[in-house]
């Protein structure tokens, strides 16, 4: 959450494509303005000035995030309030190097749009007349919004019914595969799944809005968009200054997250060891989605005390119903807390230590065609293993909340470790 | 990843006049000039050989009808044009000169300027590629003139296709109409822009029922004829989903269709009229290559928006008829600029060599549904699954193609 002069921002993210960015990605960005030489030699002069449309805004103090770094940004980054996530599978006929360019084009793109910046040094109004341009527009004069871009490999990018597409089948980790069938599970195939995964996250809509859509643009050919999704109000807070946000149910959801400044709990559950296996997603993580619907209008008609029940909490204060207040830890001893409570089946009390990195979202889809909100939440988690995600999942088997969702959408991704200044995200799978 | 060289840019060619086209290629290294004479007579067209080596050759046509005649040299598709004469009195001799690349080609002549043309044979060209080095300006004159032939051509065809379509539906031989109804369209959408850029033109011949509601117009064109020949089931929607196929509708009577034949008929002889005339050229040359280029592209957009969605031909299914053929006329269009493109530096290059992969990703594509010789299946039969694949491999081809007009005028 620095906050970094407008030159030097603006510098960073234009000084990293000449050595990442590729040929393509020079033609999908830069041919629209004139000479792509020119265009990223003088990248830095030009994103200087292209840094006054949206940078200017950073004036009313909206934060913005480093796109490079040890971790990617967008896992402990303190949630912002909104979210548009979207999942890409590979083309067909695509080859090792249309996959790596293409992770360096959405590199030097995601460095820039972070940092508040267009999606190329023309941008959306300073190239030529007769090309469309590089960006879309409608973040012009909008500050970073805290955006944040994060990347992630599917099981399929591995290896899939065409083989080893890429020449990195080998490097799948282990636990990097389909989630395994859970009791109540209603999977869409147009809500699960993918190759790629990014999720842009800023606290301005229209901002993350613009990242997917220039992101998805700047794949055509190579990926496709399979699904996305959009989210609001954050269902999970990362830093101990958030107050504890609410789902749809009307309830606090996240009090036991792990925050961003509990290094040692990160350490222990979040991030990839540079012991585990693999060894190139050392510093990385894996990041489950679970599209989570939720039957609204029957909870709605729930009464007070059954409703507090079945959380296992009170929903005006977020407290344990064995007493305290929401930052008390439940004592499962008693009876205040039903066997089968959501709190005591997912606490880690109850699962060996094990915990997660929650990052979801609400959403809210219109409605479907019986005239009920298609509403629910879309749950993001960050674990240092998939089995963290599985043997909760399990354990919630019999929670009593079961009776008013249904899991609508799945995904898994290995989430690389941090980019390098110069480099883009997932190179240690091609070194 | 599949490339597939086009001759047709590095030739220099042009139907008006021999003299400009050996400005064009007096640079040039290429191979000693070879000559052939060409006869064309009412139902051939009879060339001295039918090989010849790379570089330079010159076809010196005689024209043994009684009518107007032209020449065309085809590529290996027969559609697109390498280059041509046209407007070849009776009696009289005009000489077309073109440099060609080694591939196979076609030989046409067309007595009359109107129709399919006579004595198309195969002509191959063998040895190595040639250097093409002439003027810029002359060589991008010589493109727009390439483009003019192509849409003259197909609005040449589409006038007695047109014919044949109408005899039918008016004589109420509906089936003969049905075969005939998406081939006709082929020569219209391969050139689809040039008669949008005309106002009230494309509205008569090309536009929906519902388009033509909501804009308050008389419903006519190929799309009424389609209904009549196609007739709904009582209970069908219109385009819009909505809309009862048979609100303010009934199936034409003989004397409507003979006015809604007609009237298509006037409508595709304007069409000709016009692509015959100084107007036509004057806009193409005001134009140039830009505007060849943005046809590509317009072409293209039209398969994205109506027919990948089935709106095109609601009632008949063929839509992938009219896909087929958008983009078949956006490729001609693309690669008539496409060496202006490649001429820009490696990104000029990469941009030509990643729209070429996507003509050719998209073409495969469409080829598993069939073609326009052998006809495709039916809108109805394609599944959510190939219409996502076409829309992907869509995105992938119009996305660099939308860079073509920016890379060609730098």
């Amino acid at each position: 959450m620095n906050e970094p002069d407008e030159d030097a921002a603006a510098e960073t993210a234009a000084a990293s494509p000449p050595a990442g960015l590729s040929r393509r990605g020079l033609l999908g960005l830069a041919i629209g303005g004139g000479v792509a030489g020119l265009a990223v030699g003088a990248g830095a002069g030009i994103a200087g000035g292209v840094a006054i449309g949206r940078a200017r805004a950073h004036a009313d103090a909206q934060p913005v995030h480093e796109f490079f770094g040890e971790h990617q940004a967008g896992i402990t980054t303190s949630v912002q309030d909104h979210l548009h996530f979207a999942s890409f599978d590979m083309m067909p006929r695509t080859d090792r190097d249309d996959l790596i360019s293409l992770l360096q084009d959405w590199s030097y793109a995601a460095a820039r749009m972070t940092q508040g910046l267009e999606v190329s040094a023309s941008g959306a109004v300073g190239g030529l007349a007769e090309a469309p341009p590089d960006d879309t527009g409608e973040a012009l004069g909008l500050p970073a919004a805290g955006l944040t871009i994060t990347f992630g490999f599917g099981p399929g990018l591995f290896e899939n019914e065409d083989g080893d597409r890429y020449g990195i089948a080998a490097l799948r980790p282990t636990g990097l595969e389909r989630l395994p069938a859970f009791l109540g599970d209603d999977l869409s195939p147009q809500a699960s799944h993918g190759d790629l995964c990014v999720q842009a996250c800023a606290d301005d809509p229209q901002v993350a809005v613009h990242a997917i859509r220039n992101l998805s643009r700047i794949a055509f050919g190579r990926a496709r968009l399979r699904w996305s999704q959009l989210g609001f109000g954050k269902t999970s807070r990362t830093t101990s200054s958030q107050a504890t946000p609410r789902n749809l149910f009307g309830f606090k959801d996240g009090t036991a997250n792990i925050l961003a400044d509990d290094a040692a709990a990160l350490d222990d559950h979040v991030w990839v060891a540079s012991d585990d296996e693999p060894a190139w997603l050392a510093g990385g993580s894996y990041l489950v989605a679970r599209k989570i619907a939720m039957l609204i209008e029957t909870w709605d008609r729930v009464r007070l005390a059954e409703q507090d029940t079945i959380i296992g909490r009170d929903k005006g204060e977020g407290a344990p119903l064995s007493g305290g207040d929401e930052f008390t830890a439940p004592d499962f001893g008693g009876a205040s807390i039903d066997a089968n409570s959501h709190v005591r089946l997912a606490h880690p009390e109850q699962n060996e230590g094990i915990r997660i990195l929650r990052r979801g979202y609400n959403y809210v889809d219109g409605n479907n065609e019986l005239g009920r909100l298609d509403a629910g939440l879309f749950f993001l988690s960050y674990q240092r293993d998939p089995e963290q995600f599985i043997t909760l999942q399990r354990r919630l088997s019999t929670d009593l909340l079961n009776e008013y969702i249904r899991h609508v959408g799945s995904g898994i991704w290995a989430v690389p470790a941090g980019v390098k200044p110069g480099s883009y995200v997932g190179a240690e799978l091609f070194a | 990843m599949t490339t597939f060289h086009r001759i047709l840019g590095a030739v220099a060619a042009t139907g008006a006049a021999a003299l400009v086209l050996s400005g064009c290629v007096a640079k040039s290294d290429v191979g000693a000039a070879a000559a052939f004479d060409v006869s064309s007579t009412d139902a051939g067209c009879a060339v001295s050989a039918a090989t010849a080596k790379s570089g330079t050759l010159t076809f010196d046509v005689k024209n043994d009808t009684d009518q107007v005649s032209e020449f065309y040299l085809l590529a290996e598709d027969g559609l697109r044009i390498v280059g041509e004469v046209e407007n070849i009195a009776p009696a009289a001799s005009r000489t077309l000169t073109v440099v060609a690349q080694p591939g196979d080609y076609f030989t046409l002549c067309k007595p009359g300027m109107i129709g399919e043309g006579v004595g198309k044979t195969a002509f191959t060209v063998t040895g190595d590629r040639v250097a093409v080095d002439g003027p810029d300006a002359e060589q991008k004159k010589a493109a727009v003139d390439l483009y003019a032939a192509f849409v003259k051509d197909q609005v040449g065809q589409l006038v007695p296709a047109v014919e044949d379509f109408v005899a039918a539906y008016e004589s109420g031989d509906d089936e003969t109409a049905r075969a005939l109804f998406p081939q006709v369209r082929a020569y219209y959408e391969r050139i689809e822009p040039v008669a949008e850029a005309l106002g009230d033109l494309d509205p008569r011949i090309d536009y929906r029922e519902v388009d033509a509601v909501a804009e308050g117009l008389d419903w006519t064109g190929f799309h009424r004829i389609e209904k009549d020949l196609w007739v709904p089931a009582q209970d069908a929607l219109n385009a819009d989903g909505e809309t009862p196929a048979w609100q303010d509708w009934a199936p034409s009577t003989p004397a409507e269709r003979a006015d809604f034949g007609d009237l298509l008929l006037a409508d595709a002889q304007e069409l000709y009229d016009y692509v015959h005339s100084d107007d036509f050229t004057t806009a193409l040359e005001d134009q140039g290559i830009g505007g060849i280029s943005n046809g590509a592209i317009a072409l293209l957009d039209e398969v994205a928006t109506g027919k990948i969605s089935g709106e095109e031909d609601w009632w008949s299914g063929t839509d992938l008829y009219d896909f087929a053929a958008n983009v078949e006329g956006s490729k001609m269009a693309f690669s008539l600029v496409r060496d202006f493109a490649a001429a820009q530096g490696d990104d000029g290059k990469t941009l030509v060599s990643e729209i070429e992969a996507g003509y050719a990703a998209l073409e495969e594509s469409l080829a598993a549904h069939g073609s326009l010789a052998d006809g495709f299946v039916g809108y109805s039969e394609l599944t959510e699954a190939d219409k996502r694949e076409f829309t992907d491999l869509i995105n992938a081809l119009a996305e660099p193609l939308s860079q073509l007009t920016g890379t060609v005028l730098d």
